[in-house]
């Protein structure tokens, strides 16, 4: 089996417009010059993003425009998040049909009314139709966390408080709730983005820097909110546990949408207090996941690490979840 | 490399609205026949690939999330492909590539399109800011293509027609196709409306609900399998832009290089002489013949000639499309993976009365955007 190491990442928080290219060419410029390879010497591309954010058909078709396909390449397509291209890009690699893969994704979450458009992800027999919003449906879940005493509001502050110095646990709980239990600090902010990651086998890597991937590993759970307890993740659990665990992580970047939920997936993943957790601002979709492992893999390429773990989610709830380990030896 | 088999293969019966079944209805259906050709329970099935084409022709923003537990994928890995009409194909591809990377034993591809559920007009006709306006409607961006075909090679008028004849004749031997036309002749064809200039009516692909399923496996699955598998010799995606300065709308160079490097997989030196039967993607009837030479099965300007002969029909040197193909089912999602799964059927000897006889080694080919994405497998009854 062919190992697979992260040798380069770059992303982007601008968004000019929902077909990406814009974006996207420095981006892919970035990453592959971190990497030292050209654009011609990328077996195969894949992406990841969503005609629903877009709030159009086939939105993927013109990203394709950033890359220069002529003579033709190549390339496939995830309506996911990218983290999940990056799966089937180092399948690829794994299965000897590529050496070398160049992961992107983008969206331009701004370009809609974010919350609004997630209710379309819900079953549209029975639930859809409420219209029920991300982030009121998000509070459900947060409320079922407080009430079980996983978690208080408290806690989901100073997770807040963690990736914002300027701001304290105390002021953030005297500000007013969005949608009780969860104030304006417990959601992502909506935000546009895209990122690239390239992705070469073991004898693509000479003496670049790299980040070995030892383990991914990605699981769904049932969507229906009474089909499971929505204060566990079994999904994370699992996919930590398809990843080869987590054993000698020091730093992990995770995907939370919430700030409870940056808590539950904790839980999930068994992280103790010291593991440190890269902090991040926004949730550009479909982008996000996979800078989450471009993220991981900077810790270990700078030597600030040894191993670390990135976390995707995808879908209501943390419904659908990856866990990708890195590590400084192959 | 390690190998990869098909197991079994399941679709539903097709139609233009399937109001009987939800989603799930409609992808377990197929998945139902899918596990039962290939004997494999839900419980050996390690992962699921879904494929289709765009959320907003159902009006759900990825519907393989609310599926989840209908697709036998709750607690098990769900990847979502979506590579335009390609998707089908792809879907394939990708649980391939899951089989022979070594990370699953069984993965199940299935894709599914239910056009009835929304207006797949008006979901390709939203006018996004800072783009050209697509024009509404395949037919009428495929169109123009086709006379320059016509144009180049000196084809004859009517061998559009002759292509829907064959395959509305084939879909008539296919249980489950959408159109079953076992009375049209070249004459009704030609009377029927002309829809985009040379494409009449009865040379367009019906719009259709229906879902195709796959369940692909090692070689220790496939060897533990009772029935005939089909062996998958070659697999391959290759993608262009839109538009570019030279880009060759009629021999688009992802179509050949994607089959080139198909055939040199799949160790084949003469398709037209090795390869028993094709499924090719004809959403349109002309592109038979554009496809014909794009694949290589034969050079520039001589694929009307094959059609013409006879020869592309049950019976000829080289059947395509055996089961009706596009012409005759477009759930557009699943149109691609109906191929693969044809071409799989023919090698595993499993396709009824529209059977090539003797198939043991078979194209399966999908297309997607502006003749941009390609995907492709070469399936055959041995390894």
């Amino acid at each position: 089996m062919n190992d697979v190491a992260v040798i380069g990442f770059a992303s982007s928080d601008v968004s000019v417009t929902t077909s990406g290219v814009e974006t996207l060419v420095p981006v892919f410029e970035a990453a592959l010059a971190q990497a030292g390879l050209e654009r011609r010497d990328v077996d195969f591309w894949c992406s990841g993003s969503s005609d629903y954010l877009a709030g159009r058909a086939f939105s993927f078709v013109n990203a394709v425009d950033a890359i220069g396909a002529v003579p033709p390449i190549a390339e496939s397509h995830v309506e996911m998040d990218a983290a999940w291209a990056l799966y089937e890009a180092y399948i690829k690699i794994l299965a000897g049909e590529a050496s070398t893969a160049l992961v992107y994704g983008f969206g331009k979450g701004t370009a809609g009314e974010l919350a609004r458009v997630l209710a379309l992800q819900l079953d549209p027999y029975t639930v859809a139709p409420l219209w029920p919003d991300a982030i009121s449906v998000g509070a459900l879940q947060a409320r079922l966390g407080i009430d079980a005493g996983l978690f208080s509001e408290r806690d989901m502050a100073a997770v807040a408080a963690a990736r914002d110095d300027a701001s304290s646990v105390e002021t953030l709980l005297d500000r007013p709730y969005v949608a009780m239990p969860l104030r304006e600090h417990d959601v992502a902010r909506v935000a546009d983005g895209a990122s690239a990651v390239v992705l070469a086998a073991a004898d693509r890597v000479g003496g670049r820097r790299a980040a070995w991937i030892s383990g991914i590993g990605h699981r769904v759970d049932p969507q229906g909110f009474g089909e499971r307890d929505l204060t566990a993740v079994p999904s994370a659990t699992a996919a930590a546990a398809d990843a080869g665990g987590l054993d000698g992580v020091q730093v992990t970047a995770l995907h939370a949408p919430f700030t409870h939920q940056e808590l539950l997936l904790r839980r999930a993943l068994g992280l103790p207090d010291e593991v440190r957790n890269v902090a991040f601002g926004s949730n550009p979709m479909f982008s996000a996941g996979l800078s989450r492992i471009g993220a991981a893999a900077e810790e270990v390429m700078s030597g600030r690490a040894s191993a670390a773990a990135a976390h995707a989610t995808a879908g209501p709830l943390l419904q659908q979840n990856l866990v990708c380990v890195l590590r400084s030896e192959s | 490399m390690r190998r990869a088999a098909v197991l079994g293969t399941g679709q539903t019966h097709h139609r233009t609205r399937r109001t009987d079944v939800s989603m799930a209805g409609l992808c377990r259906e197929a998945i139902d026949r899918a596990l039962a050709d290939a004997g494999v329970g839900w419980e050996q099935i390690d992962a699921v690939v879904l494929g289709k084409a765009p959320d907003l022709f159902e009006g759900v923003m990825m519907p393989e999330l609310f599926l989840a537990s209908a697709l036998g994928a709750a607690g098990k890995p769900l990847l979502r492909v979506h590579t335009a009409g390609s998707v089908g194909g792809a879907t394939a591809n990708v649980a391939t590539s899951l089989v022979r990377a070594g990370a699953h034993r069984r993965v199940l591809a299935v894709a599914f399109e239910k056009q009835s559920e929304s207006n797949a007009m008006w979901a390709l006709s939203i006018q996004p800011p800072f783009s050209a306006p697509i024009t509404a409607g395949a037919g009428g961006y495929f169109a123009p293509h086709i006379r320059s075909y016509i144009k180049k090679t000196g084809a004859p008028g009517h061998v559009g027609a002759l292509v829907a004849v064959k395959d509305r004749r084939n879909g008539a031997l296919n249980p489950y196709a959408h159109l079953r036309q076992p009375e049209i002749t070249l004459e009704s064809v030609q009377a029927s409306t002309m829809l985009w200039d040379p494409v009449r009516y009865d040379e367009t692909c019906p719009s259709s609900d229906g879902a195709c399923a796959v369940i692909i496996g090692d070689q220790q699955a496939a060897e533990a399998s009772e029935r005939q598998v089909a062996w998958i010799r070659a697999t391959s995606m290759r993608t262009e832009p839109t538009f570019y300065a030279g880009k060759d709308h009629v021999n688009p160079r992802a179509g050949a290089t994607a089959a080139a490097a198909l055939w040199a997989a799949a160790g084949i030196k003469d398709p037209l002489d090795e390869v028993d039967v094709a499924e090719l993607y004809v959403p349109f009837s002309w592109f038979e013949p554009m496809w014909l030479e794009n694949v290589g099965f034969v050079g520039q300007g001589q694929g009307w000639k094959l059609v013409e002969s006879g020869e592309t029909a049950l019976g000829g040197a080289l059947p395509i499309n055996p089961s009706g193909g596009v012409l005759c089912s477009n759930p557009i999602g699943a149109s691609g993976l109906l191929r693969f799964a044809e071409a799989a059927m023919q090698v595993m000897g499993r396709a009824g009365e529209h059977q090539v006889a003797g198939a043991s080694t078979a194209l399966g080919h999908a297309y997607g955007g502006g003749s941009q994405f390609f995907s492709m497998w070469v399936v055959g009854r041995n390894p």
